[in-house]
């Protein structure tokens, strides 16, 4: 396989925005363009990720339009459909290219519109992941089972509800410093859950979870330029190697699972990563995990191995995994807080990333980060993508 | 006092007593304090100020409220409506937010609107929980005609508490089929809406003593959501 190098990196800022499906992915794409700065370099293929476009947006063949967006022809293209693991499914394809040789530029750009439904219609379609006939039947939504894995987990392992907040402090704290962050509001343990006013302010969603424990429902678009060694040595500059890309899959129906609180697909997607980089879980800077729920941080920091299983909530209590700690996680935010626009989430997971090792993070900068990991959690854990980035000295 | 001409006294509708609102302070997912206090007569065109820049906001339905709530205002600044009462949230002294309504007779309320400055901490909710407060709580009514302009006031008022239709009552507000507060419901509901300490700690009352608004540009931003993207 040849090495893939990611050149740019550009995002629209997350939220609920009045543009088109189309102006928020041209939008991001012309920011990584931009950042790759390509010049007369011709991109060979477009890979374009989204979940819902089709249902909610009533646009299909995304790939092809965002080609003539951008008057790219006659460029390569595709749309990539994977649930919430859409942007690291398309990043895989964009990556594998590039590997194979068939392209030495790809353009790879996550975009969602939601917030043009309302929130029971958003609900309903994304619960539209889930199993037809033992889940989304009865009712299934993403919050329950999320509410469901949490309860399970909690009781577990010790986790309490303080360590939930714990993680909605400081994802929203991060997402201040994130000027693309959807919520730029920071929370504090008496608001959310200590004084008596918190069970107004933060009511439950799908109990044990409440609502300072989900993301919200966002739009917007996230972009990354791919490119081949030979074009990376041109264009010069900051290098970010792919490093290692690993995706595993689990049952739909999360009932199936003979320990339904481990996270099987992320464990082995995140050994299959690493290993084909090299590297272990020590081995990393900074990370930007899948937490559309916060118990989903501390689930997902156990299975890549960051942390023993069932003691994530105790590295949390110690402040680890803080932007001054030693693993930080969700420097952007997360989902959490810099919003969850699920076909872009993967895509922005590693813009993030990028920028954390170009040092390019301003007010976020994880100091010295070298190796990067991103989980990119499809479905309810039945589809994941792992992936990890180097820095490259040049 | 002011002199009041014999034909602007047959102008103005006839008012009871209304009892005060005490204020309270309410702890905000922010870990911030806001202040929930009576908003007196003189005090409305600081209030009309802070609507004028809504009136084009269409997002949400805020231009329907704001131009409502700035003629109910403007008409209880004025007296010409019965037995108006005006409720504002304050953080540190800034307005938050705002809720309005009036009663028909001593046993039914009549909610007008909850207009949200400082939005993703639920002052809405607050404000509109203080607002039933003062209706039954405080004024001791039975019940409080309801309606929403908004998907969020629906969410928030008719399925949060949960209202009932009163379907053959028209609203006030366009005579849209209205929604009833009960007692009884408003009791079941208190515990998980209804929030809000007394007595509020003088220092915090101090600082709520003077109205003052959020600059313009922030109010939009709050209300109508970022500009877009950074290119």
């Amino acid at each position: 396989m040849n090495p893939v190098y990611i050149a740019g990196a550009g995002m629209t800022k997350f939220g609920r925005s009045e543009w088109s499906l189309m102006k928020l992915a041209s939008v991001a794409s012309l920011a990584a363009l931009r950042h790759a700065s390509l010049g007369e370099i011709p991109v060979d293929s477009v890979v374009v990720a989204n979940m819902g476009a089709a249902r909610i947006n009533h646009q299909t063949a995304l790939g092809s339009a965002l080609v003539d967006q951008l008057a790219l022809y006659p460029a390569m293209a595709e749309a990539v459909e994977n649930g919430p693991a859409s942007g690291a499914s398309a990043f895989k394809v964009g990556c594998q290219a590039v590997a194979s040789g068939m392209a030495d530029v790809v353009l790879v750009t996550g975009v969602e519109r939601m917030r043009v439904v309302n929130g029971l219609e958003g609900t309903d379609f994304v619960a539209s992941l889930s199993q037809p006939e033992v889940e989304y039947i009865y009712g299934v939504t993403l919050p329950s089972l999320a509410g469901m894995f949490a309860r399970l987990f909690m009781e577990r392992f010790g986790v309490e509800r303080k360590h939930l907040a714990m993680i909605a402090i400081k994802n929203h704290e991060n997402a201040m410093e994130n000027p693309y962050a959807h919520i730029q509001q920071t929370v504090t343990m008496e608001g959310i859950l200590t004084a008596p006013e918190a069970v107004v302010n933060n009511p439950p969603i799908a109990k044990p979870l409440h609502l300072f424990d989900c993301c919200p429902v966002s739009d917007g678009a996230a972009s990354l330029v791919l490119v081949s060694e030979g074009i990376a040595a041109k264009l010069g500059g900051a290098a970010v190697r792919v490093a290692g890309i690993g995706q595993a899959t689990d049952t739909h129906a999360v009932q199936e699972r003979e320990d339904p609180t481990d996270l099987k697909a992320v464990r082995i997607a995140s050994e299959r990563a690493f290993s084909m980089a090299g590297a272990t879980a020590g081995d990393v800077d900074v990370a930007e995990l899948h937490d559309a729920f916060t118990i989903l941080e501390i689930a997902e920091s156990e299975a890549a191995g960051f942390f023993d299983r069932g003691t994530a909530h105790e590295a949390i209590e110690r402040g680890e995994t803080r932007l001054d700690g030693s693993l930080p996680i969700n420097p952007s935010g997360g989902l959490k807080a810099k919003g969850h626009p699920v076909g872009a989430t993967g895509v922005a997971q590693l813009v993030e990333l990028v920028w954390q090792l170009r040092g390019e993070a301003g007010g976020r900068q994880v100091k010295g980060a070298k190796i990067a990991y991103a989980c990119n959690f499809g479905g309810f854990g039945n589809n994941v993508v792992a992936t990890v980035l180097r820095r490259e000295e040049t | 006092m002011a002199y009041i001409s014999e034909l602007e006294v047959s102008l103005r509708p006839p008012a009871m007593n209304l009892p005060p609102y005490p204020p309270k302070v309410i702890t905000l997912a922010s870990g911030e304090q806001m202040v929930v206090r009576q908003v007196e007569r003189d005090e409305i065109p600081t209030l009309l100020e802070a609507i004028y820049p809504l009136l084009r906001v269409e997002r949400d339905f805020y231009d329907i409220v704001a131009a409502r709530l700035f003629g109910e205002l403007l008409a209880y600044k004025r007296y010409r409506v019965k037995d108006e009462y005006v409720l504002a949230g304050l953080i540190d002294g800034v307005l938050a937010g705002m809720v309005n309504g009036r009663l028909v007779d001593w046993k039914t309320g009549m909610s007008y609107h909850t207009l949200t400055i400082r939005r993703g901490l639920r002052v809405g909710s607050h404000l509109f929980a203080a607002k039933m407060e003062y209706h039954i709580e405080h004024c001791g009514q039975e019940e409080v005609l309801i309606v929403a302009e908004s998907p969020i006031g629906f969410r928030r008022w008719m399925i949060e508490y949960p209202l009932e239709k009163r379907s053959e009552v028209q609203h006030e507000l366009g005579g849209v089929p209205s929604w009833v507060l009960l007692k009884q419901t408003y009791y079941n509901a208190k515990p998980r809406l209804v929030s809000g300490r007394r007595p509020v700690p003088e220092d915090l009352l101090r600082g709520a003593a003077t109205i003052r608004l959020p600059e313009e540009d922030g109010v939009i931003r709050q209300v109508a959501g970022e500009k877009e993207a950074e290119e």
